[in-house]
């Protein structure tokens, strides 16, 4: 595992990638148990990022003006 | 007198004709003159039948009056409007008599809806040169990504269409910035106001798909999406576009020049994007894989201590030994018992979701692109290990299915 970042600081993109690769990983079965826990433990701290991530999502809307800018869009 | 003169005059005419003769003289008359050989006649269409000869009969009527009419299968089949009873319509073509029963006829050649008749006309042949120009191909349509993170948005900014298709998103899939471009979507500023509107977001944003969209109107309110400036900017865009403009039966041009043409502006959003419940739905199953692959390491590691602790028991003292490898099951089954607990909470959660999941319409999936590959019993195909290399497999995409036969399963 090359990515050891708080699933906290990742994006929903990337958690759920890299829960794909622990689950393919894991499936593989070549690494020590005591690593393949920390490896379980991983998987489950990313889902739960994941979902976390979608409840507490909220849709953002920008207006772009003719010079490009950015602005709340407020209906 | 004069009667007599005229009568006189014309000695080779017999004192009476046959029906046949008569019939067939006035179809020479009529056929002789070029106003009825080649005319628009606009009426009410009534009595349409189109019997299994493919040939299209009708009546042409107003208040006044009505014309039998007939189209052959050969014409009718080229038709691009199929019309209907109590349509208003112009007809092209020729007026003749049909011998065997004396009827007048008109001899149609082509049908267009009165009134839209212009426009129409200035949308086939818009159409017709674009599709020549290879605009609207297949090969052309770019791809749609799974899950888009930025989406623009080009409509009015106090249109309907704006307000479902934000409320839409919100729903499926809250995680995405959409990014408004706004413009006017009607009347004659809208065609440079829509074209100006998409350059905007794939200048400056460049968002992974755009929506284009309008809520329902008439014809003429939907003009601006049959425009030819707006179809080339479409075509010319970064990024893919979806179209979704008035109802189900309007079709624009913007729709045939679109990456995807989406029936609403409501369908057009969910389009754009997953529904998070499919999404919540892959990660259970994602989770419970990972349950699953985790128990299988700790069975295997357990068996592998049994067997070293079965030659180990060989050779020590049997008492002590016991103890400890009770010690180590207990440890391990412990742990087995929670993973597998776990595992189950994750399994009643995903049956919940997959009911949900199964309750939408598998149809929303298939028209963003994505195909159901399945086995001739049923079972859906999710990773290589379910094919053999022969295998006859059933894919399902949005109109229908067709069936392929796998012929190479090598590795990627």
């Amino acid at each position: 595992m090359s990515k050891k970042s708080d699933p906290a600081e990742l994006n929903f993109e990337q958690a759920f990638e890299e829960l794909q690769v622990v689950i393919n990983e894991l499936e593989a079965g070549e690494k020590p148990l005591e690593q393949s826990l920390t490896m379980f433990e991983r998987g489950q701290a990313l889902y739960q990022r994941c979902t976390d991530l979608l409840d507490k999502a909220e849709l953002k809307v920008q207006q772009i003006s003719d010079s490009g800018e950015l602005n709340n869009f407020t209906e | 007198m004069a009667m007599n003169e005229q009568l006189s005059l014309l000695p080779e005419i017999p004192a009476s004709l046959s029906v046949a003769q008569v019939n067939a003289y006035l179809r020479e008359l009529l056929e002789g003159d070029s106003t009825l050989q080649n005319l628009w006649v606009r009426g009410e269409i009534s009595n349409l039948s189109v019997p299994r000869s493919g040939h299209m009969y009708f009546t042409l009527k107003d208040r006044q009056a009505s014309l039998r009419c007939v189209m052959w299968r050969s014409q009718a089949a080229r038709l691009s409007y199929m019309p209907q009873d109590g349509d208003q319509v112009e007809i092209h073509g020729s007026v003749s008599v049909y011998e065997a029963s004396g009827q007048v006829q008109l001899y149609a050649d082509q049908i267009r809806p009165v009134g839209e008749g212009l426009l129409f006309q200035e949308f086939n042949k818009l159409k017709q040169k674009l599709e020549a120009e290879g605009l609207f191909d297949p090969e052309k349509k770019k791809p749609l990504p799974f899950s888009p993170k930025t989406i623009g948005v080009v409509t009015s900014p106090t249109g309907a269409a704006l307000r479902d298709m934000l409320n839409t998103l919100k729903r499926r899939y809250p995680m995405i910035n959409v990014i408004l471009s706004p413009t006017q979507v009607q009347g004659d500023a809208a065609p440079g106001g829509i074209v100006a509107a998409l350059e905007l977001l794939n200048q400056y944003i460049q968002p992974e798909v755009i929506l284009i969209a309008r809520g329902g109107g008439s014809i003429e309110d939907l003009w601006a999406f049959n425009d030819e400036q707006v179809a080339r900017a479409i075509a010319a865009s970064d990024a893919p576009v979806i179209c979704g403009v008035g109802h189900e039966t309007d079709f624009t041009i913007a729709d045939f020049v679109a990456d995807l043409r989406a029936p609403t502006p409501t369908a057009a959003a969910e389009l754009a994007v997953p529904d998070q419940m499919e999404i919540r739905g892959i990660l259970l199953e994602r989770i419970e894989k990972l349950g699953l692959n985790f128990l299988d390491l700790v069975k295997q590691k357990r068996w592998d201590l049994a067997q070293m602790q079965a030659s180990l028991l060989r050779r020590s003292p049997e008492g002590q030994l016991r103890s400890s490898r009770q010690l180590v099951d207990e440890l391990f089954r412990q742990g087995e018992r929670a993973i597998e607990h776990q595992i189950e909470l994750y399994r009643t959660k995903l049956k919940g979701y997959s009911q949900h999941i199964a309750a939408l319409n598998p149809q929303m999936i298939l028209e963003r692109g994505y195909a159901l590959v399945t086995q001739p019993d049923g079972s859906v195909i999710r990773q290589r290990s379910d094919v053999e290399a022969g295998d006859r497999l059933n894919i399902q995409v949005s109109d229908g299915e067709f069936g392929v036969q796998v012929n190479d399963k090598t590795s990627k």
